[in-house]
């Protein structure tokens, strides 16, 4: 099980290494990343990444937006987690300006935001099972994604590009008869979500290829900073949900799934785990939904004070930070960092790489579940 | 040969590759079907009724498409890749037989043809990766020979069983026809259930289907060592691949199935070629049925599977086969008991392996479960 480069040589012949170009352009590298692996036979000797395809100076382009606009640009970071992302920038504004947000605002966020985490880990299921080779997985989790999509855009009014959480609250109410549509959403989710388990959890295949395959060790793992379900995979117990509660989710009952040997299985099993978990969030979410206002007090015109404010929030793929310097009284920010997961985490992918096959190269990077959108930002 | 036995012979080769042309735009257009329904989705739709002129559509498309050769790669070999892949499968249609006497060239080595030519494609795999000057295609092709070159020896060890057993009945056990004659009574699959199951698994790996689909994967080396082609040519890559699934399973149903033989097949000639289509399209249907779920194997698991345990297998059977048969010929036992007999046999091994198999997969799941909890 375990992979151990044994390269047996032959003295009197000739080899060479290959160096290979996977990417932009190629079907697993989800999205325009590009490795160039040096290959000895099947087994990767060094990776090189190679990102920035998709740059299109976000951080930058905020200093130019007002407050309020920022919001957009985060839904087009992590383009599969977008109510996710901007729950954490509006979070960040709120905290500058230390605005109180009606409890309803709060569950509507927490329910828009776990069931935005079911949809990426769904998708993730699905292209990782095509990342492996098999078609039936990317069929289920694409159409149990699609039911979510829809439900989100009777809310929003848009399948991904959201635009929906203002500071302060959110947009606008829920449309009617939301309640039910979850409860049966839910339904939905739970059968869809057994088929999926039952297509690749245990399959053997599924095992042999995915198990012992790019595992990370928990030291490694929090020195390349890796968070999110890879970091759990490793064991190491790391949800800020639970570590730096935010929202109502200190009052909420849930665990979080750990894994133990940080192989690609166990980031596979985790991020399934979470789907459960995120379900449980959701039921307990709705039917404590109070009515109420949808948005605090909060003036027209955004106007932070002075000063450094840094929230982070957990997403489907780890801690998404935003560091807002705010030079006090303009409409517009000085500066915003953004600390993106995927990027993080895509750091570890040489430590991964290194001695695997060129089979596994897609396995392990589909396992650290990476949106090139977030990553070149 | 004087001018009307030219005009047959060009019929006949025209006949055949149209009807094998046809054949396999149907068996894409019943793959992308079958596959849809099993992945709930609807398919091909719109182009004809049900959709049933999509590939034909696709198949005009690939005809029109610019014809592009790389540049640095090896012109003539790029250009005859592709012939040396289809005419070796085209040719084993020469041998096998459709029906009682409705064969081209019913030669007495026919099994031997059989398996000399189903190990040809494997050069032009090798010639279309070299050629293209592409490391795609390079890393494809070495996978591509690797694989097959494994995957030959089940294949041909339990064709070899079937002509082995066919000895009881015919002197020429070697003829396809002769094999199919000696099924009459009772088709080798209930005879050789082991047998027919490695041969499947033979075939899958030989036509490169998932889960032994390593030579294309799309996902790491897309596409393999078709990667450089486009237009005709690498259509010529795909109808080569699609007749050699229509091959294999015309195979297996000729050795295992009892080939045209069936309810009333020797009253009614036209029943025959009836009867083995059927059969043939239900061992395609297998294939794509086994292609919807299943993930793909790594390259090393794929050869430890070959070597560890599909080949000891088959020689295992191969031995079994032929210790049966003689010692069965030695003591002049009827047909019928060495029949039992083997048969019993068979089931007594397939039983243990499958207990073998399922005991393994029962430990090696425990593992994952230990790790994860009861669920």
């Amino acid at each position: 099980m375990e992979t151990k480069a044994t390269v047996i040589r032959d003295e009197n012949s000739e080899t060479a290494e290959l160096r290979i170009n996977m990417g932009p352009q190629h079907p697993a590298t989800h999205g325009v990343f590009r490795m160039v692996l040096t290959l000895d036979g099947e087994r990767v000797v060094t990776v090189e990444p190679h990102i920035g395809y998709l740059h299109r100076g976000s951080e930058k382009l905020t200093e130019g937006e007002n407050f309020q606009q920022i919001t957009t640009l985060f839904d087009r970071l992590d383009y599969i987690s977008n109510f996710n992302n901007e729950w954490v920038y509006v979070r960040a504004v709120e905290r500058a300006m230390e605005v109180e947000i009606p409890e309803r605002a709060e569950f509507i966020r927490i329910i828009l935001g776990e069931l935005n985490r079911i949809a990426s880990h769904f998708l993730f299921y699905g292209t990782y099972g095509l990342d492996i080779g098999a078609m039936n997985p990317v069929m289920i989790g694409f159409r149990e994604r699609e039911r979510i999509q829809a439900l989100f855009e009777g809310v929003s009014g848009a399948r991904m590009m959201h635009n929906y959480f203002r500071v302060g609250g959110v947009k606008e109410d829920l449309p009617e008869g939301f309640v039910p549509a979850v409860y049966a959403l839910l339904e939905h989710l739970k059968k869809g979500y057994e088929d999926a388990r039952d297509i690749l959890t245990e399959s053997e295949i599924f095992i042999e290829r995915t198990a012992g395959i790019g595992a990370l060790d928990p030291e490694k793992t929090l020195d390349y900073g890796v968070t999110g379900p890879v970091l759990r995979a490793a064991g190491v117990d790391y949800d800020i949900r639970k570590a730096d509660p935010y929202s109502m989710y200190s009052d909420i009952d849930f665990s979080v799934p750990l894994g133990s040997h940080g192989d690609c299985y166990d980031r596979y099993m985790v991020r399934m785990l979470e789907i459960e978990q995120s379900i449980k969030i959701i039921e307990q979410c709705v039917k404590k939904l109070p009515d109420g206002p949808i948005q605090g007090k909060v003036s027209r015109i955004l106007r932070p004070p002075e000063g450094d404010f840094f929230v982070h929030g957990e997403n489907p793929r780890g801690d998404l930070g935003v560091y807002l310097v705010s030079s006090g009284g303009t409409v517009r920010p000085y500066r915003l960092k953004i600390r993106g997961p995927s990027f993080s985490n895509l750091m570890a992918l040489k430590s991964m790489m290194e001695g695997a096959y060129l089979a596994d190269s897609t396995v392990i990077l589909g396992s650290l579940d990476i949106v090139l959108g977030e990553v070149d930002r | 040969m004087s001018i009307t036995d030219y005009i047959l012979i060009f019929s006949i080769v025209f006949v055949m590759f149209n009807g094998i042309l046809v054949s396999v735009l149907a068996v894409i257009y019943g793959e992308r079907k079958v596959l849809a329904r099993l992945q709930q989705r609807i398919g091909p739709s719109r182009t004809g009724p049900w959709g049933i002129l999509q590939t034909l559509a696709d198949a005009v498309k690939l005809v029109l498409k610019e014809d592009i050769r790389p540049q640095n790669s090896d012109r003539i070999i790029f250009y005859l890749a592709p012939l040396i892949i289809f005419t070796p499968i085209f040719m084993l249609w020469v041998v096998l037989p459709f029906g009682s006497g409705l064969v081209l060239g019913d030669i007495d080595l026919g099994l031997f043809y059989v398996s000399a030519l189903l190990g040809l494609s494997v050069v032009g795999m090798v010639a279309a990766g070299w050629s293209s000057n592409s490391k795609y295609a390079m890393l494809g092709s070495a996978r591509s020979a690797a694989q097959l070159i494994s995957y030959e020896l089940p294949l041909i060890l339990s064709i070899l069983s079937v002509g082995l057993f066919a000895q009881l009945f015919t002197d020429n056990p070697f003829n396809l026809s002769n094999i199919v004659h000696a099924q009459s009574g009772l088709p080798f699959i209930f005879v050789m259930p082991l047998a027919f199951i490695l041969f499947l698994i033979g075939g899958l790996a030989e036509t490169a289907r998932i889960p032994f689909d390593i030579p294309h994967a799309d996902e790491e080396i897309v596409g393999g060592a078709f990667v450089e082609y486009s237009g005709i040519r690498w259509g010529a890559f795909q109808l080569s691949e699609y007749t050699g699934l229509i091959t294999m399973a015309f195979l297996a149903s000729i050795l295992f199935l009892g080939g045209w033989s069936g309810p009333f097949s020797d009253k009614f000639v036209w029943l025959q070629p009836f009867y083995i289509s059927m059969k043939t399209g239900f061992i395609i249907l297998l294939a794509f049925w086994i292609r919807a779920p299943l993930p793909r194997l790594r390259i090393d698991q794929l050869m430890a599977f070959a070597w560890k345990v599909i080949i000891p297998i088959s020689f295992a059977n191969f031995i079994l086969v032929s210790l049966v048969v003689f010692m069965g010929d030695r003591i002049n036992l009827p047909i019928y008991q060495i029949q039992l007999i083997l048969g019993c046999l068979n089931l007594v091994s397939m039983i243990a392996l499958g207990y073998l198999i399922t005991a393994r997969r029962k430990k090696r799941l425990a593992v994952y479960r230990e790790r994860w909890g009861e669920k």
